[in-house]
């Protein structure tokens, strides 16, 4: 019988194998941060320990960051970024710190550095690790105790988990966007419907998107349950990888490139879950409650709550069930974090943007410094601000409530961000994921809108 | 990590479905680069409210948590993990956990405990009846004991022996130090380095 992706990559890695016990895994690439490190690094110290393979290992600095120019302000964020560059230092692991020009969200300079490729496993103290997967590897979120095993032995143990097929059948109607997909998936299966398993996301619309719509669709397969997510790589992934400064070169160009076509699920291999999606019947998407999987169309009104959850849901947001989610005014739009901030967004928005006004309070976050160079390259950032927006310094912003970027009380906001959790974006906050198609649209009219609206 | 075989104590009845990650210990707390003092950030934004089931005197001194289906899903944050272990809980029963919450619980020795939905929902109603019930926790014969009743569950051999041993993973995994060399002289060379 045939193999999928996931069982292929994952049976590449295996160190040891013996009965009655987890797999022991090798691990390609270990990305570090400074929030989820500094207790995995002083249990390295208290042991004596050495990092096992600082050369498959890279720190950045993000979630603490202010994206405004200046020194961090708040004294514990300060001492956590301290922590972190001492780490690296004293443990030899590559760091890219505020201000270098290789510095941005953990999961955008994995990619861009050409680090992240296909086939190979990547672990992060972060559960959006997930979004590595987009190049047809097997990449997960870890906690503190597993970065700590990684950093001294370069390996984790684990089972595998099972193996879900997500088919996105057809193509995506114009205007109906990556994220737009990925919400009405976890709408569709919930938010734990991905729990023990590794989804590979198949189908005509999956092999349309570009490396960026990949990268958001793979970002959010947590917020389905699924800690890791993936996508076959192909000649897209390829003409992205290409290039890039740890891309493979000259023959091992061509030897990479032999492998990674071998990494495609066999046409008899069989699927633990098969879910399936018409991708005609989609439109621009958005949440309405305090968890991913709280969604609906946009040009719907808010459903009637299900149980007390979805009551709950309503309560915090400060919304009632038949409103259209078309009137829903917002205070903030936020453009950025590891599932939005990549290029491709940011010109989404710039289109939309341009020659118009926004009417609400909307940050514009390049997702890292090499994506901020892009953006002002391309002049964008001057869309932006003619716009009445503001362009910030990368950094996972007001994706999470642990930098200076956060929501008000009661504040309502449209993010691209990943999480529309209780008090994510800040203490009594309110949170409506939506694309960067549809947060610009909003940025003009104030309200949810649709580009196609405008 | 602290060793589990058996525990007794009373339960926390937490009845809500899908309480990510957020909400047992928000982001403003993850700053800290210790590991210790999380028990007060946890549930910090519920616990604002005194009617919030926490902040019961009723409940003052339980060491289980029973929570609600979806549990601890979300950011990977071991952080959570620490907030419910520093504030006294030593299990969480639930009938259904998030991946990377549930991976955490078994590094640190918070048993994480899969029941089916009715049986925790059966569990919440008697704690709620009367909150001194006793619940016992019994990871050698893997069952829950509650009341004269007896609810198995499944945990897998080997973490439930490491639990039982209170193991650090660590040391295990070094003891095939050479089963990594020779992978590693194994590896593709075009596979990226970050020097």
């Amino acid at each position: 019988m045939g193999r999928t992706l996931a069982e292929k990559v994952w049976e590449q890695h295996v160190v040891r194998r013996a009965e009655g016990e987890p797999d022991l895994l090798f691990i390609d690439l270990h990305l570090i941060h400074e929030v989820t490190s500094p207790q995995a690094f002083d249990g390295l110290r208290m042991a004596g320990r050495k990092v096992r393979r600082p050369d498959l290992t890279i720190a950045t600095e993000d979630h603490n960051v202010p994206t405004v120019l200046g020194p961090i302000e708040d004294p514990v964020s300060k001492t956590q970024v301290e922590t972190l560059r001492k780490n690296a230092a004293e443990f030899g692991v590559r760091l890219h710190p505020m201000g270098d020009a290789g510095q941005g969200v953990v999961h955008i300079i994995g990619p861009q550095f050409g680090l992240t490729q296909p086939g190979m496993t990547i672990v992060c103290g972060d559960s959006h690790t997930s979004t590595h997967g987009a190049f047809g590897g097997i990449a997960f979120g870890i906690g503190t105790s597993e970065v700590e095993h990684v950093l001294a032995t370069q390996t984790l143990p684990a089972y595998r988990p099972k193996t879900m097929a997500i088919e996105v059948k057809g193509d995506l109607p114009a205007g109906v966007t990556a994220k737009d997909l990925i919400l009405a998936i976890i709408a569709k299966i919930g938010t734990g419907g991905g729990q023990g398993y590794i989804v590979e996301y198949r189908g005509e619309a999956i092999r349309k998107l570009s490396m960026e719509g990949r990268m958001t669709i793979c970002n959010m397969s947590i917020e389905a349950g699924a800690r890791a997510g993936m996508i076959a790589p192909d000649e897209t992934t390829f003409a992205y990888l290409k290039g890039r400064a740890h891309a493979p070169q000259g023959d091992d160009w061509d030897k990479a490139v032999e492998h990674w076509k071998t990494l495609r699920t066999d046409d008899d291999a069989v699927f633990d879950r098969v879910v399936e999606i018409e991708a005609a019947e989609l439109s621009p998407f958005v949440t309405w409650g305090t968890n991913p999987g709280q969604g609906a169309p946009l040009n719907t009104p808010i459903p009637s709550p299900r149980n007390s959850e979805d009551e709950r849901a309503l309560q915090y947001m400060g919304l009632t069930a038949g409103t259209p989610l078309s009137d829903i005014q917002v205070d903030t739009v936020f453009v950025g974090s590891c599932t939005n901030g990549r290029i491709e967004d940011l010109r989404a928005v710039a289109d939309i943007l341009k020659g118009r006004q926004v009417k609400a309070r909307t940050l514009i976050v390049p997702g890292s410094m090499l994506v901020k160079l892009e953006a002002e390259k391309e002049g964008l950032d001057k869309v932006f601000i003619e716009a009445g927006a503001e362009w910030r310094q990368a950094g996972c912003s007001m994706c999470l409530g642990m930098n200076p970027d956060t929501l008000q009380p009661g504040e309502r906001s449209a993010s691209t961000s990943n999480r529309n959790f209780e008090g994510r974006q800040g203490k009594g906050g309110r949170t409506h994921l939506v694309s960067p198609q549809v947060a610009a649209a909003t940025a003009v009219t104030g309200k949810l809108t649709a580009p196609a609206d405008l | 990590m602290d060793a589990f075989t058996t525990h007794t104590g009373t339960a926390v009845p937490l009845r809500r479905s899908n309480v990510d990650t957020d909400q047992i210990i928000p982001a403003v707390w993850l700053k800290q680069v210790s590991r210790t003092g999380f028990e007060k950030g946890l549930f910090s934004a519920w616990r604002e409210d005194p009617a919030f089931v926490l902040n019961q005197d009723t409940y003052a001194g339980a060491t289980i948590l029973l929570a609600g289906p979806d549990f601890g899903t979300g950011s990977s944050r071991e952080h959570a993990v620490w907030a419910i272990q520093q504030y006294g809980f030593r299990a969480v029963i639930a009938a259904r956990f998030g991946d990377i919450f549930r991976n955490n619980s078994t590094k640190m020795g918070l048993l994480p405990v899969i029941l089916d939905e009715k049986v925790v929902e059966h569990l919440h109603d008697l704690v709620e009846a009367d909150p001194s019930t006793e619940i016992t926790v019994d990871l050698d014969k893997r069952e829950v004991r509650v009341a004269g009743e007896a609810h198995s569950f499944e945990i897998d051999d080997y973490t439930r022996w490491r639990l039982m041993e209170g193991l650090d993973d660590i040391g295990l995994t070094l003891r095939h130090a050479d089963d990594i060399a020779t992978y590693e002289n194994g590896r593709q060379s075009w596979l990226p380095t970050t020097v």
